[in-house]
């Protein structure tokens, strides 16, 4: 037990290594962008003295490494900064908008996961069959089609034609789950379309990957039926890869959804993240990165670990 | 069912007749094609027999033993004939029934535990499956029973042994596990595939006991698949000798290995029996190789302790040992792969650096290895040409017609063919010609000393041998000397002009073969020595008569 949990505090430091990689890639990236904050405010009729004073109040006149050691600091002390443009702290802003983000993904996840491994292993099961032939298909229609396409058609079918959902996913904090539900059921749809088709693959090729192996044989031998053996033999070992692709899939449903939330016009933290981009607000793109960061990491950390889990050479050692 | 298979049916079940296959066809598909790999074969097996199939890889008795259970392996199907089980016919019953046979009635025995038993589940909950899921037992009950056939094959702690994962478990203790499940079902037919093949001699003596005593002890039918005529004498109460996916003979086993009537079956029995002409003594040369006192180890483990061994000029020294002894690892050092904390390697009298790539060109090419497994020691998109050519330019710089005429040269000294041979991939060769290829691979280095890993085990006996003639041959043109690894005692007595016992990591033993193998000897090689099956069907019993009390409590 105890080099298991060496190895997740291996995993952990390591993902606080990257994340400070990453942190360094935000901050220079977006220092490289051309044009700054106070040239987006005062526009090309400025003069050169307004400019100095308006870089000298946000501080922006002071070299790159001293505002991003400042940055590092504070964001350690729960200071995520404050907006240039909304003149205020980042936390009001930032922190509604990750629980919707946060909120339609799990929403997704709690559609597609289900789904796509269930389909998963029936595939498996019935493989080169006419259904997994056609789950295959949809699938790859699925996946192949850009988001903004299945969520115009949905939207088209299923809020215009048929008026069964709003066309724009508006929340409000005091809104009723069941009614927050029913709002978000078209961005979330469109999320698992784009979603379930790899992890639904991912799931079949790993078990079919699996069946060759001569314990699967034995089980057959030992007269076990093909649910059992897809389920009970071929499932738990391979876990591990479908773990993964489950994890980056998740992450997709977080830091991907850009487009989705543009389409539906959804206050996600995607949205957020286009806005502050085009209007030079730096401190709120950073922050926004930062979070996209930290979730891709510890997404794919808490697979790392999973996978490790699903081991038993690693779980029970000699 | 029809008339006509009723027939059938009580004709089968007449008598104590459990199993018979009429016609036995099985094809396999290669190429989009499928081609026929077991023609016609008939068999008959009694309740309470052991029938041991004996053949050499392609043979077609694993394909003949699983089809035993009505099942062929992906890429094959049975195309012909019957297969009548206890009044039913294997090969014509639906999916369903044959499945409500398997576990239950018929159980199987696969050659590697290892891979057979699934990682993820603990052995009890594997052990139990078959008759929980058959609703012969309830789980309770059918663990009872496991842990009693747990005891039965002398398994340490039966009474927990379960609850642990396989790769908790040695090799020989798992090989026990997977019999335990087999007789779970209390089966009428057990299907034994090869199942002490990838064991040391010592282990397999244990399995070979325990499902002998078992087996006797309930009256299951088995079928005994297997390479080795030797472990099947101490089996099989009768034997049939295929080929090719034909039966070449059969009878009962005392007469199969007294009296053969085949040739071929004449071969297999007297398999074993190659001997090395006694060298003189040895000259007082300097040594071709000397390691001297290498201590080794990976990472933090050590593998080697204080190893120390000679090769002089034209001999053959064999390093004998069961796995995990240090004997591959010690190869390993020797060419310099694995640099040893302490002691050193020297040719010839030089100090060699003990890492590979500080060492000279000229000094590599010394010493060449030639591998246990050549289908991966060749690259399978190269010709033989590109093999075999590869060193001449690396070390000799041959090109061109030199280099032409001298991987011909080569492929004659291994007796292939050039003309038909040099333009042929690693995948048109079977597998001693592989091996042949490794070995003109090594000389076209013209090394002094040839380190030869386990070259006859991946390949079949009479193959081996073979191939064991060949080194011989070379060894005497060439005056090479070569360093021999091997767990195979037989091979050992064959080629070896000296032998290296190996234990743990340690050289226990060491001396002339005769020294070795003519008493009083180290306890340690006496075990060894005394665990290599005999062709003799008493063999067996009078080991473990000889060895008795101490024996069984080796388990327990």
């Amino acid at each position: 037990m105890i080099h298991i949990l060496k190895m997740v505090a291996q995993r952990l430091a390591l993902g606080v290594f990257i994340l400070f990689v990453v942190s360094v890639i935000i901050f220079m990236a977006v220092e490289l962008l051309p044009g700054d904050f106070v040239d987006a405010i005062l526009g090309q009729a400025a003069t050169e003295a307004t400019v100095e004073a308006f870089r000298y109040q946000l501080g922006l006149d002071r070299p790159a490494y001293i505002r991003y050691f400042e940055w590092l600091g504070d964001i350690f002390q729960g200071d995520l900064g404050y907006s240039f443009r909304a003149q205020r702290p980042i936390d009001d802003l930032v922190l509604l908008r990750l629980y919707n983000t946060l909120f339609l993904a799990a929403y997704a996840a709690a559609i597609a996961v289900p789904i796509a491994l269930l389909f998963g292993v029936l595939a498996a099961m019935y493989r080169n069959s006419f259904f997994d032939r056609t789950v295959n298909v949809v699938a790859l229609i699925a996946i192949s089609s850009p988001e903004f396409l299945a969520a115009y058609i949905l939207i088209f079918v299923f809020a215009v034609q048929l008026g069964w959902f709003p066309t724009l996913a508006q929340v409000s904090i005091d809104m009723e789950f069941g009614e927050r539900l029913r709002v978000l059921l078209l961005p979330a749809v469109t999320l698992t379309l784009v979603t379930m088709a790899h992890m639904m693959r991912m799931t079949r090729a790993s078990i079919i990957n699996l069946l060759s192996h001569p314990y699967i044989e034995m089980a057959r031998l030992k007269g076990m039926s093909n649910r059992r053996i897809i389920v009970r033999h071929a499932l738990p070992n391979a876990i591990a890869p479908i773990v993964n692709v489950v994890a980056i899939n998740l992450a997709y449903m977080i830091v991907g959804v850009v487009v989705v939330e543009v389409v539906f016009v959804y206050p996600g933290l995607g949205q957020l993240l286009v806005d502050s981009v085009s209007n030079r607000d730096m401190p709120v793109v950073q922050i926004a990165c930062l979070i996209f960061a930290v979730t891709y990491i510890s997404l794919n950390l808490l697979a790392d670990i999973c996978s490790v889990l699903s081991n038993p050479r690693l779980l029970h050692p000699r | 069912m029809t008339a006509a298979t009723d027939g059938h049916a009580s004709e089968a079940s007449e008598g104590d007749v459990l199993l018979r296959m009429r016609g036995l066809r099985i094809e396999g598909r290669a190429d989009e094609e499928w081609l026929e790999i077991v023609h016609g074969i008939d068999l008959e097996l009694h309740r309470g027999e052991v029938l041991g199939l004996i053949g050499e890889s392609g043979a077609g008795k694993s394909t003949i033993g699983l089809a035993a259970l009505g099942y062929a392996r992906d890429g094959c199907r049975i195309s012909g004939g019957e297969i009548w089980f206890d009044g039913v016919d294997l090969a014509r019953i639906s999916e369903g029934k044959r499945r409500a046979l398997r576990g239950r009635r018929i159980a199987y025995v696969a050659q590697s535990a290892a891979a057979a038993f699934n990682p993820a589940h603990r052995l009890i909950d594997q052990c139990v499956e078959a008759p929980v899921r058959h609703g012969l037992l309830d789980r309770e009950q059918a663990e009872r029973e496991a842990i009693d056939l747990f005891r039965k094959l002398q398994l340490p702690n039966p009474e927990t042994i379960g609850q642990r994962f396989p790769h908790q478990v040695s090799g020989g203790q798992l090989q026990r596990v997977m019999v335990a499940m087999a007789m779970a079902g209390r089966p009428d037919l057990i299907v034994f595939d090869e199942p002490t093949t990838a064991l040391d001699v010592t282990t397999q003596i244990e399995v070979m006991a325990a499902v002998k005593k078992v087996v006797e002890a309930h009256g299951t039918a088995a079928i005994y698949v297997t390479h080795d005529l030797a472990v099947v004498a101490q089996m099989a109460d009768r034997i049939i000798v295929l080929r090719n996916g034909h039966v070449v003979e059969q009878g009962d086993t005392r007469g199969i290995l007294e009296n053969p009537q085949e040739d071929y079956t004449r071969a297999l029995v007297r398999v074993r029996e190659l001997r090395k002409e006694r060298m003189e003594a040895d000259d007082t040369d300097v040594p071709v190789l000397e390691v001297a006192n290498v201590t080794a180890a990976y990472g933090k483990d050590p593998v080697l302790v204080d190893v120390s061994m000679t090769v002089p000029k034209q001999r053959t020294v064999a390093v004998v040992g069961e796995s995990g002894s240090g004997k591959s690892t010690t190869a390993r050092v020797i060419t310099g792969l694995l640099p040893p904390q302490k002691g050193s390697i020297r040719f010839h009298g030089n100090t060699l650096p003990s890492a590979y790539f500080k060492r000279t060109k000229d000094q590599l090419r010394q010493i060449q290895m030639i591998y246990q497994s050549p289908d991966t020691a060749l690259n399978p998109k190269h010709s033989v040409r590109d093999v075999i050519g590869r060193p001449l330019t690396f070390y000799l710089g041959l090109r061109g017609r030199k280099r032409e005429e001298r991987v011909r040269e080569l492929l004659s000294l291994i007796e292939l063919d050039p003309d038909q041979f040099i333009d042929r991939r690693a995948t048109e060769l079977s597998g001693g010609q592989k091996q042949r290829v490794c070995i003109a691979r090594a000389l076209a280095a013209d090394p002094q000393l040839v380190i030869c890993d386990e070259v006859t085990s991946a390949l079949d006996q009479l193959v081996g041998e073979e191939i064991l003639r060949l080194l011989l041959r070379l060894q005497k043109e060439f005056g090479l000397s070569y360093l021999f690894i091997t767990h195979d005692l037989a091979t050992v007595r064959a080629i070896a002009d000296h032998v290296v016992v190996m234990q743990h990591g340690e050289v226990v033993d060491s001396g002339t073969r005769d020294e070795i193998f003519t008493p009083p000897h180290h306890e340690y090689t006496e075990l060894l020595l005394s665990s290599v099956p005999e062709m003799d069907p008493d063999w067996l019993d009078r080991l473990l008569a000889e060895r008795g009390e101490e024996f069984r409590d080796r388990g327990i």
